[in-house]
């Protein structure tokens, strides 16, 4: 296979199209907030964005008014409290962001449904809620076997689905550690996937480890190497998340105004994620430098 | 003598003695969070900690800013997909107690975490289910810590999150049976105030009193006519060493307990 690495300015380009459905998964961890900060630079319009937690980077996206629609289980600024453009458009007589809610483990299964091709995933949820009458997807289903009723939720299979890694090689053969949330079954949900990374690595690095990678080169479509791409989320290893920057959201994204301004100074008037990561600054990215955990080596064995 | 506390403290505490000699614990978010690390700290050292974002055996260094941080990750037993953690864990059974907080909750534990107000046209739009719904379900028993207001404990909640004993006991066991639920359902909720427990009819039950409070707040605070034990105890107040942990180890900013 021929590399696959671009920039994140054509992978956007190329793959994202006005009104796509969207997934820039990531649970807190490793959340591409530079494939989104992209995404607003384009203005693409009309996008359905699919994401478990529609935290900080989906309420800059909401405000700046990429996206008609959320497919989602939890929404808030986690720790901290609620996402202020998203409420101004959710909250109130005239509601304009269409919602499409599930819990945590009904998206999981969703995505795992869209991955493996299959019309429904049964979970035992939803019982007894008002979930369902929320959200006429969800739908009770008797067991074939005759073994009681659980609940059935349709597939998901997003247009795109962005992943944040630590590494991958040229042709997109992707590794994970950490937190793994279902960023595997977004993947191979999808019809297009964008792997950012935050380092490019030789396919032997890939191969003296086979177990860690959680999504093959064969379904991905462009490799962007972007380090701090996941700020402000973490990366495992290699940055922990800027929890100041979470706070600050807070009142920035009470004010239409003030989210209107740091959208203005953070990302339109940048031209890419190397520009966000200069503004920011080498004290304020050396604060968020973990120390030193390292894993012991295996021993995969040779077999001739 | 023991030093001055804060009514966020003394719930914290009580909360996490509540968890001695439980075996398996599913961390929600926010207030469960500190009150959880804490029991792992005090009365139960050998609890495993299950979080959401797919850990199993989390020992977090610090305490985790949300319920993904990385130090949940670093020396855990098990890292798995958010898929295993929900089917295998959670769906599987294995989970003794489900900690989750709450906007609003009724006489029977029934949560809402959705909306204040209508569902197409909410007043407040809050976070929704995240895990918390298929956690009620299916973790073994639940346990709720959340402050009380008269908006917070209400007569009928505006939306149904996750199911607590529905409309009684009776009631909810035979719907638990019939469709399989793992979960008994709600069996404390520790508040700014007291801890509550559930008796036969389903019904939260005013069991302790924390110190400085009083019925009259209880009632004031409450959207409808609690019942009480006869002689309700005093919860005993925090040691120093609670204190110390929480306010040295676990929250030094104050986040939780401001």
């Amino acid at each position: 296979m021929s590399s696959k690495v671009a920039s994140m300015r054509d992978a956007i380009a190329d793959l994202v199209r006005d009104g796509d459905t969207v997934a820039i998964e990531g649970f807190t961890h490793l959340i591409s907030f530079a494939a989104g900060h992209e995404i607003i630079r384009q203005r693409k319009r009309d996008l359905t964005l699919a994401r478990l937690t529609p935290d900080v980077v989906y309420d800059q996206m909401v405000a700046a008014g990429v996206a008609r629609k959320l497919i989602f289980s939890w929404l808030g600024n986690p720790g901290v409290g609620g996402l202020g453009a998203i409420r101004r458009v959710t909250e109130g007589p005239l509601p304009a962001l269409e919602l499409e809610e599930y819990s945590h483990f009904g998206m999981v299964a969703r995505y795992t449904a869209g991955a493996a091709n299959l019309p429904f995933f049964p979970i035992r949820s939803y019982f007894e809620t008002d979930l369902p009458s929320a959200n006429p997807l969800i739908r009770p289903v008797e067991s074939p076997y005759g073994d009681g009723v659980v609940y059935a939720v349709p597939p998901l299979k997003p247009d795109v689905t962005v992943v944040h890694a630590q590494r991958a090689s040229a042709v997109g053969d992707t590794q994970v550690w950490g937190l793994l949330g279902c960023q595997k079954e977004a993947a191979f949900a999808a019809d297009r996937v964008i792997v950012v990374v935050e380092e490019l690595v030789a396919d032997e690095v890939v191969r003296a480890d086979p177990n860690r990678t959680i999504i093959p080169g064969l379904i991905v479509d462009a490799v962007v190497v972007e380090p701090w791409g996941a700020h402000p989320s973490y990366v495992q290893g290699a940055y922990d998340r800027d929890n100041r920057f979470y706070l600050d959201w807070d009142p920035i994204s009470r004010s239409a105004e003030a989210t209107e301004a740091w959208l203005r100074e953070w990302v339109r008037e940048l031209d890419d994620r190397a520009a966000y990561v200069e503004k920011l600054g080498p004290e304020r990215v050396s604060s968020l430098r973990p120390g030193r955990a390292p894993s012991g080596v295996v021993d995969y064995g040779v077999y001739r | 003598m023991t030093a001055a506390f804060s009514e966020s403290e003394m719930m914290i505490v009580a909360a996490a003695r509540e968890l001695a000699g439980q075996r398996v614990c599913f961390v929600g978010v926010g207030l469960p969070n500190i009150a959880v690390n804490l029991a792992k700290r005090t009365v139960s050292p050998e609890m495993e900690l299950v979080y959401e974002a797919g850990v199993f055996g989390a020992r977090p260094a610090r305490l985790p800013l949300s319920i993904g941080d990385p130090t949940i990750v670093t020396g855990a037993t098990a890292v798995t997909s958010m898929f295993e953690l929900f089917a295998f864990y959670l769906q599987g059974g294995l989970i003794d107690v489900g900690f989750l907080g709450a906007a609003q909750i009724d006489r029977f534990g029934n949560i809402n975490t959705t909306v204040i107000g209508e569902y197409a046209t909410p007043r407040t739009r809050l976070p929704g289910s995240g895990g918390a719904c298929e956690i009620a379900i299916n973790a073994r028993q639940v346990f709720v810590i959340m402050r009380q207001s008269a908006r917070s404990f209400v007569e009928r909640i505006d939306f149904r999150t996750s199911p607590g004993n529905l409309g009684g006991a009776e009631n909810a066991a035979r719907i638990r049976r019939e469709q399989g639920w793992l979960g008994r359902g709600p069996s404390v909720v520790v508040t700014d105030l007291g801890i509550w427990h559930f008796d036969e009819a389903g019904e939260m039950r005013l069991d302790s009193l924390h110190p400085g409070a009083t019925v009259e707040r209880v009632r004031e605070t409450i959207g409808w006519e609690p019942k009480m034990a006869p002689d309700p105890a005093t919860t005993p107040a925090p040691t120093d060493e609670e204190l110390r942990l929480i306010r040295v180890e676990l929250d030094p900013e104050g986040t939780y307990t401001a």
